[in-house]
C-alpha cells in the first residue's frame, strides 16, 4: 500500500502518525486536536491511536501553545503545533519571533529547535473574519525561520515528514481549502529536499510561479492558455524561506517572462522578493518586468467579496497578457 | 503565608527549638515568610524550618558577598566602558543565592537577564554572563552545561519555555524541577498569566519565583498590580507564598519546600520574593527621576549580607580570618573578571553567519559567500 489516494488533509495525517510512529519524541498540541481531531479532522484519530500524553489538547493561549512547545523542544522533544487559523497566530508572533527563530543563534548552536508550526491558511472557503488570511511574508521575513506551503497531498505528506525531521523552527502553512483535494501519495518514494521548487508544468512562453492554494489556479491558467496557443510553465515554490531561486532562475531564462501569483497581499509580499531576485538574476534574459497577481492593500474581505479578492484564472491571465504584450 | 496550605508543611521538629518569636506583620502588608530578621535575629516559620551547619550558612554568605563583588566589578567596567550596559542584582543576593542553593543538578533554570547570583549558583562561569552585555554576543553559553538557560531580555517569555520544559520532564517520568525567574513588572505580561495556566492545567513541576524588587524601571509595583503578587497563584489553583527576598534563609527554605512540592508530583507554585532593586534598572538608567532616596535608605536596613554577618558573627559561626579571606577571594574574583572581559576579542565579521539555522539555508549561504567577496575585495587595497 505504498501508493494510496489521498486528500490532503488526511497525507498530513497520515505523515504526523508515520513520524509519531517512527520517533516518540515527536508530540502533537493545539487547540481541538485531540478528540474532536482538529477543526479541520487533520489530526483525526492521533490521540486515540497514541494518547493524551503525545496528542495534547491545550488551553486556547497561542502564546503559551508555542512558548511550551519551545521549552519541550529544549527539553528533546519535537512539538508540532498546531495554530488553528492564519489569523490567530499573532498572540503567537512575539515567542516565534523573538525566541523560536533566534534560541539556536544566541546559544552559538549549542541547542536545536526542531518545532513545527502548522497554520491552515488562505481564503476561498466562505469563512468568517480572520480565518481566510495568507501571513506567510510576515515569518519569512524574520531569519531563524523556515517557511513551506504544499500545493498536493504528496508534497503534504513528505513535506510534513520533512519538516518534523528538520532541526530547524518550520511554520508549515496549509492550504485550507485544498485540504479536501486528493491525489496520489506514494509513501515509499524518495522525496526530493524540502526547499526544492518544483515545476509542475513544462512550458516555453511564461513562467508562472506560485505556491499552496494558488498552484491550482496557475495550473488551470496554463490550460486554459494552451488553447489560445501560449505555452506557460508553472513552478510550484514550496518554500517561501529559503526560496529556491535557482529553479526559478532557469525556468525564466528559458521563458523571458514571469508572473508571480499568491493570495497574500502584492505589497512587500514573496512576489517582491522574487521579483527583485530574479530581475537581478535574469536582468539581460527578460523580455518583460516580472508582474506579480496577488491580494489588495486591504484586510481580507468579507467572504462575498473574496472571490474578487483572490486572485482566480482570469486575473492571472490578465497579467499573462500583460507580460506577453512587452 | 501561603494562600492554600502547601504539601511542604513539615511537623514542627522541636518547639523548643525556635529562637525567636514572629514578627507580627505591619497592619495592611500580607505576612512575609521570614527566618532571619533584619537584625540578625533567628526566628522561626511553622511552615518553613531549616537547620543548617555552620560551613552551610557560611557557604550562603561566601556566595552572596562574591556575587556582589563581580556585579560591582561588572557596573565598574560598564563605566570604564567596558560593556555596553549591566543590568545590577544590587540588594537581591539572598533571593537569588537562598533560591539557587535550593536547587538540584538536575533541575532546569529558566532566568531573565539579571541572575547573576542564580547563574553562579550553578555554576555558570560569571565571565559566561558578560559577552551579551560587552555586545559580543547574544549569551552563547550551553544552556545543558549547567542546566541554566540563556537569559532572556522579553520579559516573561522564558516563563512559558520554563513551564514547556517541566512538561517535558514529567513526560520523562523524572523527579526533577523546573524553577523560572519572572520580576514584578513581567508579571504583568500575558505570558507570564498563559504560563499559570499551562503549568496548572498539566500539573507541571515547575516553581514560579518572582523577585518582586519594587520597581520595573521607574514603575512601582502599583502600577502593575491591586493585589500582592503571590495571590495571583489562587486563581490559578496553585499555592503562592511571599517571601522575605533579603533573607537568605528563608528563601532557601521556601524554595525548596516549593521544589519539593514540583518533585512529588504537585505541580507549581508561585513564590515571591519581596525584595529591592538598590541600583538603577540597568547602568543605563537615573532612579533618582522617579524614586526617593528615603525609600533606599530604609531598604538599606534590610540588606541581605549584612544581617547574615551579623548572625554569623554573633553565633560564632565565623571568625575575623573567615571575612578576611573572603575579602581576598572578593579581590581576586573581580581581578579575574577584570581581566577576562578586557580580553574578550570582538566577534569576527563572519560569525552572524554563523548558527541561525541548525540545517542551513540557500539565502545564508549566498548573503555569506557575497559578504565573504565583499570584505575580501579589500584586501589587496590594504595589502594584505
Amino acid at each position: 500500500m505504498a501508493i494510496e489516494k489521498l486528500s490532503l488533509a488526511k497525507a498530513v495525517n497520515e505523515a504526523l502518525r508515520s513520524t509519531m510512529e517512527a520517533d516518540p519524541k515527536v508530540l502533537v498540541m493545539g487547540e481541538d486536536v485531540g478528540k474532536l481531531g482538529g477543526v479541520f479532522r487533520v489530526t483525526d484519530g492521533l490521540q486515540k491511536d497514541f494518547g493524551e500524553d503525545r496528542v495534547i489538547d491545550t488551553p486556547l493561549a497561542e502564546s503559551g501553545i508555542i512558548g511550551t512547545a519551545i521549552g519541550l523542544a529544549l527539553r528533546g522533544y519535537r512539538p508540532v503545533a498546531e495554530i488553528q487559523f492564519d489569523g490567530f497566530v499573532f498572540p503567537a508572533y512575539d515567542q516565534i519571533v523573538t525566541q523560536l527563530a533566534k534560541m539556536h543563534a544566541r546559544a552559538l548552536g549549542k541547542v536545536k529547535l526542531p518545532v513545527v508550526i502548522r497554520i491552515p491558511y488562505g481564503g476561498g472557503i466562505g469563512a468568517v473574519e480572520h480565518h481566510s488570511e495568507s501571513p506567510e511574508a510576515l515569518f519569512a521575513h524574520v531569519a531563524g525561520l523556515k517557511v513551506v506551503s504544499p500545493s498536493n497531498a504528496s508534497d503534504a505528506y513528505w513535506m510534513m515528514r520533512q519538516a518534523v525531521e528538520s532541526d530547524d523552527p518550520v511554520i508549515y502553512f496549509e492550504p485550507k481549502r485544498r485540504y479536501w483535494d486528493k491525489a496520489e501519495v506514494d509513501t515509499a518514494a524518495i522525496p526530493g529536499p524540502l526547499h526544492a521548487a518544483r515545476v509542475a508544468r513544462e512550458g516555453t512562453d511564461l513562467t508562472l510561479a506560485a505556491y499552496g492554494p494558488m498552484v491550482k489556479v496557475c495550473l488551470e491558467a496554463a490550460a486554459a492558455a494552451a488553447e489560445e496557443g501560449k505555452s506557460l510553465e508553472v513552478v510550484d515554490l514550496r518554500s517561501m524561506s529559503p526560496i529556491d531561486f535557482d529553479t526559478v532562475q532557469r525556468s525564466v531564462e528559458k521563458t523571458r517572462r514571469l508572473v508571480v501569483v499568491h493570495e497574500a497581499p502584492v505589497f512587500l509580499g514573496t512576489g517582491a522578493e522574487i521579483a527583485a531576485r530574479i530581475t537581478e538574476r535574469c536582468f539581460y534574459h527578460l523580455e518583460a518586468p516580472v508582474l506579480r497577481v496577488g491580494g489588495m492593500h486591504a484586510p481580507y474581505p468579507p467572504a462575498r467579496l473574496e472571490d474578487e479578492y483572490l486572485p482566480g484564472l482570469d486575473r492571472v491571465l490578465d497579467s499573462v497578457d500583460r507580460a506577453l504584450a512587452y | 503565608m501561603t494562600v492554600e496550605s502547601t504539601a511542604a508543611r513539615k511537623p514542627r521538629r522541636s518547639s523548643g527549638k525556635r529562637t525567636g518569636t514572629r514578627k507580627t506583620p505591619a497592619a495592611g502588608q500580607p505576612e512575609l515568610v521570614q527566618l532571619l530578621t533584619p537584625e540578625g535575629e533567628r526566628v522561626e516559620h511553622p511552615d518553613y524550618l531549616i537547620d543548617l551547619t555552620s560551613d552551610e550558612l557560611r557557604g550562603l554568605y561566601r556566595d552572596m558577598v562574591l556575587t556582589r563583588r563581580f556585579d560591582g566589578e561588572a557596573t565598574a567596567l560598564q563605566r570604564q566602558g567596558e560593556l555596553g550596559l549591566w543590568a545590577s542584582l544590587l540588594g537581591q543576593e539572598a533571593a537569588q543565592i537562598g533560591s539557587g542553593r535550593a536547587l538540584r543538578d538536575d533541575d532546569y533554570v529558566f532566568p531573565t537577564y539579571r541572575e547573576h547570583g542564580v547563574a553562579w549558583c550553578r555554576g555558570v562561569d560569571p565571565t559566561n554572563l558578560l559577552g551579551m552585555f560587552r555586545g559580543v554576543n547574544h549569551g552563547g553559553w550551553d544552556p545543558n552545561s549547567n542546566n541554566f538557560h540563556l537569559y532572556t531580555i522579553v520579559i516573561g517569555s522564558q516563563t512559558l519555555h520554563g513551564v514547556g520544559y517541566a512538561m517535558g520532564v514529567a513526560k520523562d517520568g523524572a523527579d526533577s524541577a523546573v524553577i523560572a525567574y519572572f520580576g514584578d513588572g513581567a508579571s504583568s505580561q500575558g505570558d507570564v498569566a498563559e504560563a499559570f495556566t499551562f503549568s496548572a492545567v498539566y500539573n507541571a513541576p515547575i516553581v514560579f519565583f518572582c523577585q518582586n524588587n519594587q520597581w520595573a524601571i521607574s514603575e512601582p509595583t502599583e502600577k502593575q498590580t491591586r493585589v500582592p503578587l503571590y495571590q495571583r497563584a489562587q486563581g490559578y489553583g496553585f499555592p503562592g507564598v511571599r517571601v522575605d527576598g533579603n533573607d537568605v534563609l528563608a528563601c532557601l527554605a521556601v524554595t525548596r519546600a516549593a521544589l519539593e512540592r514540583a518533585r512529588s508530583g504537585q505541580g507549581p507554585m508561585l513564590v515571591e520574593a519581596f525584595t529591592y532593586r538598590m541600583g538603577a534598572h540597568t547602568t543605563s538608567d537615573d532612579p533618582t527621576r522617579y524614586r526617593a532616596e528615603d525609600e533606599r535608605v530604609e531598604w538599606e536596613a534590610k540588606d541581605p549580607i549584612q544581617r547574615l554577618r551579623t548572625y554569623l558573627e554573633k553565633e560564632g559561626f565565623a571568625d575575623a580570618s573567615f571575612f578576611a579571606e573572603l575579602e581576598k577571594e572578593s579581590d581576586a574574583l573581580a581581578k579575574r573578571v577584570r581581566e577576562a572581559v578586557r580580553a574578550m576579542p570582538d566577534p569576527e565579521p563572519m560569525a552572524m553567519f554563523e548558527h541561525i539555522y541548525a540545517d542551513g539555508h540557500a539565502l545564508v549561504d549566498e548573503e555569506r559567500a557575497r559578504f565573504a567577496a565583499y570584505q575580501a575585495s579589500f584586501a589587496d587595497a590594504e595589502g594584505n
